[in-house]
């Protein structure tokens, strides 16, 4: 090297380096992991490569609006989990969780069944990123979404 | 920025400054969360458990924080061999290593009438466990080579490599489905209602003061210990 260089300047670019590199390579580790890592199918994925029946899996998703309905046996439920593209049937017997409700999410335990019914064993609910006073939930609909524009904006 | 890192104008500052930021945190601290009990409405879906919205978010930011906290001061250890930085990120590593503790706990109390169960191996879960445990094996080699007089710079690459861990469980919840909420909060953008974001910043600016006023507390003690040290081996010497 020319130019006079200070130990101190090296170990700088060498540790920077070495530390960029390892960033790097444990995004590239995590973004390999997209599959393995997530918690649960979507029902798109669903679609596409159906599980073996039987098999524990996990299905995610919105419990779509309408869709929930008690069986006459009082215990178990009937709900169709949409990711929006496709949609999975879900039967449930037992207590569900306080948050699960028509247009929310849900993470369903089980495994499918050959008929193409998703069988669930454990149902978890799943809270979005957005909280809101439960004031809101007695005004119409339009004035809670005008109220909810003026906060977010 | 150099003039501060003169360990005796530090330790006249940390002196100066550390009763005032663990005073001014407690009280932030219990003036929110005496909000958070009594103000605080009841969330739309959750009820009363948003509630411990704004303990559990702060300890999350804290315990991440904490490592940020000893990746940088590695990172100045390791480029520019400063003293000062070798005892910043021991002094780090437990209030760290106890804010991700609380937010694990938390977490988990939060989780059960919210999701449903008190633990899941999901990706956000399991890397702040994993944070956790990177905290003790940091604490544990920096005693170690503290007390057998090795390299700090041992640690300091532990505390560089680890830090990877840190984008990982910011991005978990974006990268892979996960049954955590994605972040409420981004840069001028906030999902929250002004009734939770509001307590929720003054927690947070509380327990941050805590952490800053234990950091100063424990790089003191630690600055205490190592100038007695070396007393105590010149008297050996002399004698």
């Amino acid at each position: 090297m020319a130019t006079a260089f200070k130990p101190k300047h090296q170990r700088l670019v060498l540790i920077l380096l070495a530390f960029a590199a390892l960033i790097a390579a444990g995004l590239l580790a995590a973004w390999a992991l997209r599959n393995q890592a997530s918690l649960f199918y979507v029902p798109v994925q669903f679609a596409a490569d159906p599980p073996a029946p039987g098999r524990a899996v996990r299905l995610g998703g919105m419990v779509a609006e309408g869709s929930l309905k008690t069986q006459a046996d009082g215990v178990t439920i009937r709900f169709a989990v949409s990711d929006g593209e496709a949609v999975v049937p879900v039967t449930y017997s037992g207590i569900v969780p306080d948050l699960f409700q028509e247009g929310s999410g849900v993470v369903a335990e089980g495994h499918l069944q050959p008929d193409g019914t998703f069988r669930a064993d454990n149902l978890l609910a799943k809270h979005d990123e957005s909280y809101v006073p439960r004031e809101l939930e007695d005004m119409t609909a339009a004035q809670a979404k005008q109220t909810v524009a003026e906060t977010f904006q | 920025m150099h003039g501060f890192a003169n360990p005796t104008r530090f330790l006249r500052i940390a002196r100066w400054l550390t009763p005032w930021l663990l005073a001014s945190g407690l009280l932030v601290t219990a003036g929110a969360l005496i909000w958070t009990l009594t103000v605080l409405p009841a969330e739309r879906l959750q009820g009363e458990t948003v509630r411990i919205l704004p303990v559990h978010v702060p300890t999350a930011w804290l315990g991440m924080g904490g490592w940020t906290t000893i990746a940088i001061a590695s990172f100045v250890e390791l480029v520019w061999r400063h003293p000062l930085a070798t005892i910043a990120g021991r002094a780090a590593a437990v209030p760290g290593a106890v804010f991700t503790a609380l937010c694990l706990l938390t977490g988990s109390i939060w989780g059960r009438p919210a999701w449903g169960t008190w633990w899941i191996w999901d990706g956000r879960l399991t890397s702040m466990l994993v944070l956790l445990f990177l905290y003790i094996g940091y604490i544990v080699l920096a005693q170690a080579t503290a007390r057998e007089g090795a390299s700090s710079r041992v640690p300091a690459i532990f505390g560089l490599i680890g830090a990877i861990n840190i984008p990982i469980i910011h991005y978990s919840v974006i990268w892979w489905y996960s049954i955590h909420q994605p972040p409420s909060l981004s840069v001028g953008q906030s999902a929250m209602a002004p009734a939770f974001l509001w307590p929720l910043l003054i927690s947070t600016l509380g327990f941050s003061l805590i952490f800053g006023g234990v950091v100063l507390a424990r790089m003191r003690a630690l600055l205490a210990d190592v100038q007695a040290e070396a007393r105590l081996r010149r008297k050996a010497l002399g004698a």
